[in-house]
C-alpha cells in the first residue's frame, strides 16, 4: 500500500505513514484552522491499513505543540489505533516530549489513560 | 486662510498628542503588542512567531514560552472561529479561511505575561459563555483535568473547526482563573473581553 508522506509546515505536522518500511510518525506543530481537512487523508490511510496491518505497529508522536482542536483529532487517531490493538494486532504508541515539557508529557499520559493501547514515554 | 492653516496644524498636533499618549499608555501597561482588526490564521501565525522570537531574545524559560504560545493560539483562534461578526469582511468558511474582527493585546512585567483578546458577541450567547467560564473558574486542577478528559471524549469537531476545549485548556495550562468582561454595544451585541495571566518564575503548574 502506498505511503502517506506530508511535509511539515508552520502550522501542520510532518506525517510519515509507511506500511512497507514500518514507519508511522507524526512530528512538529499542529494548529491548522481546519483540522478535519488536514487529518482527513490520515484517517483514510489508517482505515486502509487496518484491513491488512503489519504484525507490529509502533506509532511515534514527536509533537512539539498542538492546539485543542488537534488534541481532539489526535485522540480520534489513537482510538483508531486502539481498534487495531483490540483486533489482536500489536500496537505501541511511542510518545516523545522535549526536555522539561511537562504539558506535552501530561498530554500523552492523559491519552494513555483514555485509550487502551500500550504507551512508552521518551524525553528527548 | 490663516485660520484654515491653524486648524490643520492643531488637528495634526491633536493626533500627534494622541499617538504620544497611546505610546505612553502602551509603555505604562507594558504592552508589547496591541492589535485591532481582522483575525485570521495568517495573523495567528504571524503574532505567535513574532512573540516566540521575542521570548527567545530575552531567553524566557521554555515552559513559559510554550504556555504563552499556547494561550495566544487558543485566544486568536477563538476569535476567528467564534466571534459574532456581521461585517462584510467576516468569514465563517473554513474553505475560504476564517476571518473575524477582534482585538488582541499582549504584555508582560517581571512576574507575569498577560494576554487579552476581545471580540463581538451576540447578547443571546452571553449566558452560555458566562456559565462555561464561571464553571471552569470554580474548578481546581484535578477537577479541570477530569472535565477536560470527559469533554475530549464527548466532543466532536465543529463546523468551524473547534473542539470546545480552549477555555478548559487555558485554565489548566496557566493555573490562573479566566478574567472576563462583557461591554454592551447595543441591544443585540456586546464586546467580550478575556484576560489570561501566565505567571513567570513559578513551577507549580
Amino acid at each position: 500500500m502506498e505511503a502517506l508522506i506530508i511535509k511539515k509546515t508552520e502550522d501542520t505536522p510532518a506525517v510519515h505513514l509507511d506500511k512497507n518500511e514500518g514507519v508511522f510518525e507524526f512530528s512538529g506543530k499542529s494548529l491548522p484552522e481546519d483540522v478535519t481537512s488536514f487529518y482527513g487523508p490520515v484517517f483514510d490511510w489508517i482505515a486502509n491499513y487496518g484491513e491488512t496491518p503489519n504484525a507490529n505497529t509502533k506509532v511515534v508522536f514527536k509533537m512539539t505543540y498542538f492546539n485543542t482542536a488537534s488534541s481532539k483529532i489526535i485522540l480520534d487517531i489513537l482510538m483508531k489505533l486502539e481498534e487495531l490493538h483490540e483486533a489482536g494486532n500489536e500496537v505501541l504508541i511511542e510518545w516523545h516530549y522535549e526536555e522539561d515539557d511537562e504539558d506535552m508529557q501530561e498530554a500523552g499520559e492523559e491519552y494513555s489513560e483514555i485509550v487502551e493501547v500500550p504507551f512508552s514515554f521518551i524525553e528527548d | 486662510m490663516e485660520e484654515f492653516k491653524n486648524t490643520g496644524a492643531s488637528n495634526r498636533s491633536e493626533y500627534m498628542n494622541f499617538v504620544v499618549n497611546f505610546h505612553k499608555m502602551m509603555l505604562d501597561k507594558k504592552l508589547t503588542l496591541a492589535y485591532e482588526g481582522e483575525v485570521t490564521q495568517e495573523i495567528t501565525k504571524a503574532f505567535t512567531s513574532m512573540t516566540e522570537k521575542n521570548l527567545d531574545k530575552v531567553e524566557e524559560d521554555g515552559k513559559i514560552k510554550k504556555k504563552v504560545y499556547h494561550v495566544m493560539v487558543e485566544c486568536l483562534q477563538n476569535i476567528s472561529k467564534h466571534a459574532d461578526d456581521d461585517a462584510q469582511t467576516a468569514s465563517d468558511s473554513l474553505e475560504e479561511g476564517l476571518a473575524k474582527t477582534g482585538i488582541f493585546l499582549i504584555g508582560n512585567d517581571q512576574n507575569q505575561y498577560f494576554i487579552t483578546s476581545g471580540n463581538g458577541i451576540a447578547n443571546e450567547n452571553i449566558p452560555a459563555l458566562k456559565s462555561l467560564i464561571d464553571n471552569i473558574n470554580s474548578l481546581n486542577q484535578d477537577e479541570l483535568k477530569q472535565l477536560h478528559k470527559e469533554k475530549m471524549r464527548e466532543t466532536a469537531i465543529s463546523a468551524k473547526g473547534g473542539a470546545g476545549l480552549g477555555f478548559i485548556d487555558i485554565a489548566r495550562k496557566t493555573g490562573n482563573p479566566l478574567e472576563y468582561h462583557f461591554e454592551p454595544i447595543d441591544e443585540n451585541t456586546s464586546f467580550f473581553l478575556l484576560k489570561t495571566i501566565i505567571s513567570r518564575n513559578s513551577n507549580e503548574q
